[in-house]
């Protein structure tokens, strides 16, 4: 890393921990807050080689704000797939509502944050939970019935792999 | 007014709960009921939390806006590692040879 863009991410990892510090411990006074000057400077000397966030910043605020509209679209997914889990749970004869099977997909992600973004979003989602994924974009999926098999990979991989596109 | 919306939430949270706590002992196998697991720690926690949050801001001030932002990131950490625990269950039980239940 150049030393400008080594620059860049400290100050960048500096304000996110500042942040949560402040937001953790709610007091303005000049003594908490050089305590946690302090701290942050701490933990980024002692993990600096894990911690410091990407030292691209065009790429680092693309991807912020494709966050920031992928995730009302990922909850609205969830409360969808939460109402369609309710008739199967609550039906008589749940065994026939249901058809668990695990089914192969290939995802066009190719990114490892995007795939593990991806494979988060699927389990989260209920009905559809990750079983194994690997970098080739190979995942294998266990699903609960018929529609939720057949709603991936769908529009989920198509924002995630243009969200991670370079 | 913020009163009665942020009960329905919790009151909906709750339902949610319940539909999971059923749906993990009336499903078949060790991996439906991993559906069941699922809906609680998504829909039952994202609705109770945000109508706890919602309560809260009732009364506006910055030590009441700080317990809110600390209720949204209980809400973003569990959104973090609940699915990671998952995986490792269902990694689990994969390895272990566990074959999952499917229709005859």
């Amino acid at each position: 890393m150049k030393t400008q863009q080594r620059k860049t991410s400290f100050f960048l990892t500096f304000f996110i921990l500042f942040l949560f510090w402040v937001i953790f411990s709610g007091k303005f006074d000049s003594f908490h807050l050089s305590l946690g000057v302090i701290s942050c400077f701490l933990v980024i000397w002692i993990t600096s080689d894990l911690l410091l966030v990407t030292p691209d910043m065009a790429k680092f605020i693309r991807l912020f704000m494709g966050f920031t509209l992928y995730i009302p679209w990922l909850i609205w997914q969830i409360v969808l797939s939460s109402i369609h889990m309710i008739p199967i749970i609550l039906s008589p004869e749940i065994e026939k509502k249901i058809n668990p099977r695990i089914i192969k997909i290939k995802s066009r992600v190719r990114d490892e944050v995007g795939l593990v973004t991806f494979a988060n979003s699927i389990t989260l989602t209920p009905g559809t939970i990750t079983v194994a994924a690997n970098i080739h974009g190979d995942m294998t999926i266990h699903a609960i019935d018929d529609e939720c098999a057949a709603s991936l990979p769908g529009d989920m991989g198509e924002k995630i792999a243009k969200l991670f596109a370079d | 007014m913020t009163v009665y919306i942020s009960g329905l939430l919790i009151v909906g949270g709750l339902f949610f709960f319940l539909i999971g706590s059923i749906g993990m002992i009336r499903l078949p196998d060790f991996y439906s009921r991993l559906h069941a697991a699922g809906i609680i720690d998504t829909m039952g926690l994202l609705l109770s939390m945000s109508g706890l949050a919602l309560l809260i801001l009732s009364d506006f001030n910055l030590g009441n806006i700080l317990s809110a932002l600390k209720i949204i990131l209980i809400v973003v950490f569990i959104y973090l590692t609940s699915p990671t625990a998952t995986h490792a269950i269902v990694d689990a039980g994969i390895r272990a040879g566990l074959k999952p239940w499917s229709k005859k």
